[in-house]
Order: structure tokens, then sequence, then C-alpha cells
């Protein structure tokens, strides 16, 4: 568990419109990476392009090549849907299946694979996966509950239960906590720092403080103007990118004094 | 909390005391007077429906059971119709249902954009096509056409009941019937799946997705448990067209009045509805009480269907996804 991701020459496009362009980056394993940037400057799309989650769309695509731990993710014959296992995500806004119970949605990703559990072995699992989302505790006792009762901090720890269920290499979190009050928030930030042990992290977050809380690294996107490619401009460690980053656009965006 | 407590009578040029009546506009009263109005239209017509059943219905159940037609009784006059009402129905519903989630499936979540669109409005299409057509090519086309599979099944599974035999020469049987009517429900159950499934939001979509679901694993996850109350109501308004048909069944179905789950012989149980419209011109006296009295009996019959419905969508609210 916890393998290294490296982007090459990674174009992505929407039918012909180029979203993202030429991004070189280099994910350590076991890490946490923050990816920060304007809106619409491609960090969630480039995201999504690392479990191929971003091909749901109709004419999306990518050029160049994403590498897990030195495998082409693209490459000829590579299955998508086996990437998204091996790949887990977290949204933006908690989704826990509403007709299943917190039980079922924990092992909602188990059941895809088709693996025959027995009872104590899946039982073991949901429990496992809870303790690893911090959330045990609090669904213990209702478990046959529908997790859609929870509340919305709950639901999103409830989802990342059910990402890392199945045991990813990677996790993906895409501004986990922008629908979420502080506290919930910063639950799910203790949890990452707890996660970063045995997964490779990469969360997308609009709040800067947030991204120098939680990651050793950050990432910084930005585009020239509307219509414009977005590009990865600068990355390095999170420390060195908030005080004394080598752009000038990197600068003025932590700094605040952006546009 | 106000200091003003100042004793006595008010004041005699004092503003009039504000009225306790919340403030309406116009334009809501008669929005409201107009919605409230027709909410007890339907039900005065509703009323109205059952009281003329009951009131017509009421000397054929007391009469003697020599005087009721066939002379056994009411009981032994609409059993066999109640039986061939739910019996095409049935056939109907099973043969459809599947169908038209596929179908709506299709359109959804598989056909192209350029392919989905006409064919979700050639659907819409089918369901405003009268019923006396599809009685005609049922009579027409499918009943003769029909004769050598159901030979076939005869021979190969003739030891199903189902499918025992004789086989009908002109093909107006039960299975006839039953497919024609599928053929009738299927667009009503396939714009209601279709709808529901359109709805289904791309977030849960998404999450079966990314935990590594194919495309048919994510439909049997988020897609069917989402949109299962839409199935079943499409399906109970597919059924109640079944079951209150008239026209399409007593054009096609030869009828002996026997009960039997035969589908494939010329003897076969009419409808209610069918039996209503075939026998209403000659009757009079009681035998017109003894066929209102059917009707009543199948007005029931939709009644607790409906209420079946309702209570299965009502049995897993709290995981419909609603709250």
């Amino acid at each position: 568990m916890g393998k290294a991701i490296e982007a090459i020459d990674l174009d992505i496009y929407y039918g012909s419109f180029l979203a993202v362009q030429g991004v070189n980056m280099t994910i350590r394993p076991k890490t946490v990476t923050a990816l920060i940037g304007p809106s619409g400057c491609g960090k969630s799309t480039y995201l999504r392009s690392i479990n191929r989650m971003h091909e749901v769309i109709p004419g999306a695509r990518v050029e160049g090549s994403i590498e897990l731990d030195g495998t082409d993710l693209y490459g000829a014959g590579v299955d998508p849907v086996g990437v998204r296992r091996q790949i887990g995500m977290v949204f933006q806004r908690p989704n826990p299946f509403p007709t299943m119970s917190i039980y079922d949605n924990v092992i909602a990703g188990q059941r895809l694979n088709n693996k025959r559990m027995r009872k104590d072995a899946t039982d073991d699992l949901v429990e496992r996966s809870l303790r690893g989302a911090n959330l045990w505790n609090e669904v213990k006792d209702r478990l046959e509950k529908p997790g859609s009762g929870l509340s919305g901090g709950q639901q999103q720890r409830l989802c990342i239960a059910r990402a890392i269920a199945v045991q990813p290499d990677v996790l993906l979190m895409d501004e986990p906590c922008s629908a979420l009050d502080p506290i919930s928030t910063l639950a799910i930030e203790d949890l990452i720092n707890e996660l970063k042990m045995d997964y490779t992290i990469v969360i997308v977050t609009h709040n800067m403080q947030q991204a120098a809380r939680v990651s050793d690294y950050t990432g910084f996107f930005n585009i020239e103007g509307t219509g414009k490619p977005g590009k990865l401009v600068e990355m390095d460690e999170t420390k060195k990118i908030f005080s004394q980053p080598t752009q000038k656009a990197t600068e003025d965006y932590v700094s605040g004094r952006f546009g | 909390m106000s200091t003003d407590t100042s004793p006595g009578p008010a004041p005699a040029k004092a503003p009039a005391p504000p009225s306790t009546r919340p403030v309406v506009q116009p334009g809501d009263r008669i929005f409201a007077g107009s919605a409230t109005g027709a909410g007890i239209l339907i039900l005065v017509v509703l009323a109205g429906v059952a009281a003329f059943l009951l009131i017509e219905a009421a000397p054929a159940f007391v009469a003697p059971a020599a005087d009721i037609p066939g002379g056994n009784g009411i009981v032994a006059y609409i059993w066999p119709l109640v039986f061939g009402t739910l019996l095409a129905a049935v056939i109907a519903l099973l043969i459809a249902t599947p169908l038209a989630v596929c179908v709506a499936l299709f359109i959804t979540h598989f056909a192209p954009r350029r392919i989905a669109q006409p064919l979700g409005y050639l659907i819409d299409l089918l369901a405003a096509v009268p019923s006396i057509v599809y009685g005609l090519w049922g009579v027409a086309v499918l009943a003769p056409a029909s004769v050598e599979l159901m030979t076939w099944l005869q021979d190969y599974l003739g030891w199903i009941p189902l499918f025992a035999g004789p086989v009908s020469a002109t093909g107006r049987t039960m299975l006839v019937v039953g497919v024609t009517l599928a053929v009738m429900i299927l667009p009503i159950i396939t714009a209601v799946s279709r709808e529901v499934f359109l709805q289904t939001p791309k977030l849960h979509e998404e999450a079966a997705l990314a935990l590594g679901a194919t495309r048919w694993e994510m439909i049997k996850m988020a897609v069917l448990p989402f949109g299962r109350s839409g199935i079943i109501s499409g399906a109970m308004l597919g059924l109640g067209r079944a079951l209150g048909e008239t026209m399409a069944v007593a054009i096609i179905l030869s009828v002996s009045g026997a009960v039997t789950f035969n589908l494939i012989s010329s003897g076969n149980p009419s409808t209610i509805a069918a039996n209503i419209a075939l026998q209403f011109p000659e009757s009079t006296g009681i035998e017109v009480n003894t066929l209102i009295a059917s009707g009543l009996v199948l007005f029931l019959i939709t009644l607790a269907v409906n209420s079946l419905a309702r209570f299965i969508i009502n049995r897993r609210r709290e995981f419909s996804g609603a709250n």
C-alpha cells in the first residue's frame, strides 16, 4: 500500500478543449500532496484523471501518461475499472449510497470484487474501516441504519471508510471539507494525518490554511485566462511553497494578492 | 417586555387595533381556493362512482342464485372473470416490466445521445396509440402468427400446465392477450422508469464508479435502488391499464368461461372489463346489476393493487434517498 504517482507530459482534453496542459508531477508514496489554485484552473480535472474518473464525462481524454509505481495507468489494455479499484476517491459532497445501510456502504466496494467473505470477516472489515475513518464509536450501535441519516461530517468519514475498505494504494480527495463545518473539517484533517501512514494521499483544496496544515507537498495550478489551459506552475515542499516560492504567481496566490 | 402599561381607554383617535389575521394577497387566496376545490372535486367524483357501483350492484348480491346469469350465484359468475382479469394482467406485467426497465436503462445509460432522444419520443408516441389499434393488431397479426410458437410450446414444454394445450387453431388465446397487453403497457412503464433513472444523482453514480464498479455494477448499486419506487409506480400504472383494458381483450380472446392456467388453448376465462363491454348491450334488469357488481370488484382490485404498491414503496422510505 502507498504507491508513487508520476505524471509525465500530461494534457487533459474535454472534446477539443485543452483543459490542463503539460503536467509533470512526482508524488511520493505515503505523503500528503495538496493541489491548490483558483477555480477552473484544472486541479480537480487533474485529480480525476489520476483514477481515470474524468473519462466518465463524454469526450474527455488525456495525452501523456500517469504511472503508478512505474505502471502506465493509460497503457493499452488497462481497464479503468481496475485503476479505480487501486486508487480510491472521496468527493466534494459526501455521497454515501442512500439506499444502503452504514454497514453495506462500507463493504460496497468489497462486494464488487465478488469475493465471498464469511460474515465474521466482513464484520471485521467494517469495524477496521470505520475505526480507520474515526467513525466507529459514533455509529457502532446503528450499523443497519441508512448512511444518509448521519451528519455531513460523519457521512464524509463514512465515504472515507468506504474508500479505504478496498485497501487502495492511493486516496484522492476532491475538496473533501468544502461542505463541512470547522469541527468536522478538523476531524477529517486529523484523519488525513493518520491515513498517510498507509496511503498516498492527494487532496484538492481551496483552503490554503488546510493545505498548509495537512500536506507535505503542495502543487500550485494556475490559468492565464478563460479558455486557456490550466498549468502546474510550481510544486515543492509545502513549507517552501508558503514561505519562499520561486514563482511570482505562487507568491501572489498564497499571500492573498491574487489577481 | 414593553413599558407601555398605561391603563384606561385608548385615546379616541387611536388607529384600529391591528388585525390578528395574517395578510393574504388576493392571488394567494384565489390559488388556494381553486387548488382546494380541485382536491375536493376529485374526492366527490370518486365517492360518486363508488356510491353508484354500490347501489347498482346491491340487487345482484341479494338476488337468489338462480336469477344470476349462469344460474349458480354471483360468486360463480364473477370468479372466472376475476381470475381471467388477474391472469391477463399478470402475464402482461411479467413480460413488460423487465423489458421496460431494460429499454429505459438503454435510453438513459447506454445509447448515444443522438439515438436516445428520438427513441424516447418514439416510446412516448407508442403510449398514445389507442388500445383498439393494439387489439386489431393482436387479432389480425399476432394471433395467427403465434399459433406455430404455441404448438412448439405445447410439444416441448407441454409438461408445464401453462402450455398443456390443445393449441387454439385461431391463436386467440390468453397468451396472445397477455403479450398484446404487455406491448400496450410497455411505453408507460418505460417512460416512468426513464424519468427516474435520469434523476439518479450524478454523485451516487460517481461514487460507485470510483469504487471500481463497471457500468452494470454502477447501475445495480446506484441507479436501480434509486429508481425502485419509480419502477414500481410505473408498473402499477401499467397494471391499472392492463386490468381495465376492454377492447383489446374483447376482440382477441376466445372465451369459454373456464378457470384454467392453460394459456394456449381456446377455452379461456374472460376478463371483467371485456365481459361488461360484450354483455352490456344485451342485458336487462338483474343482468345489468350483475355486470355492475363485477365492475365493483374490478374497482376494489385496482384499489388493492395501488395500496399494495404504496405500501411497498413506503416500507423502505428511510432508505429511499429522499432525506
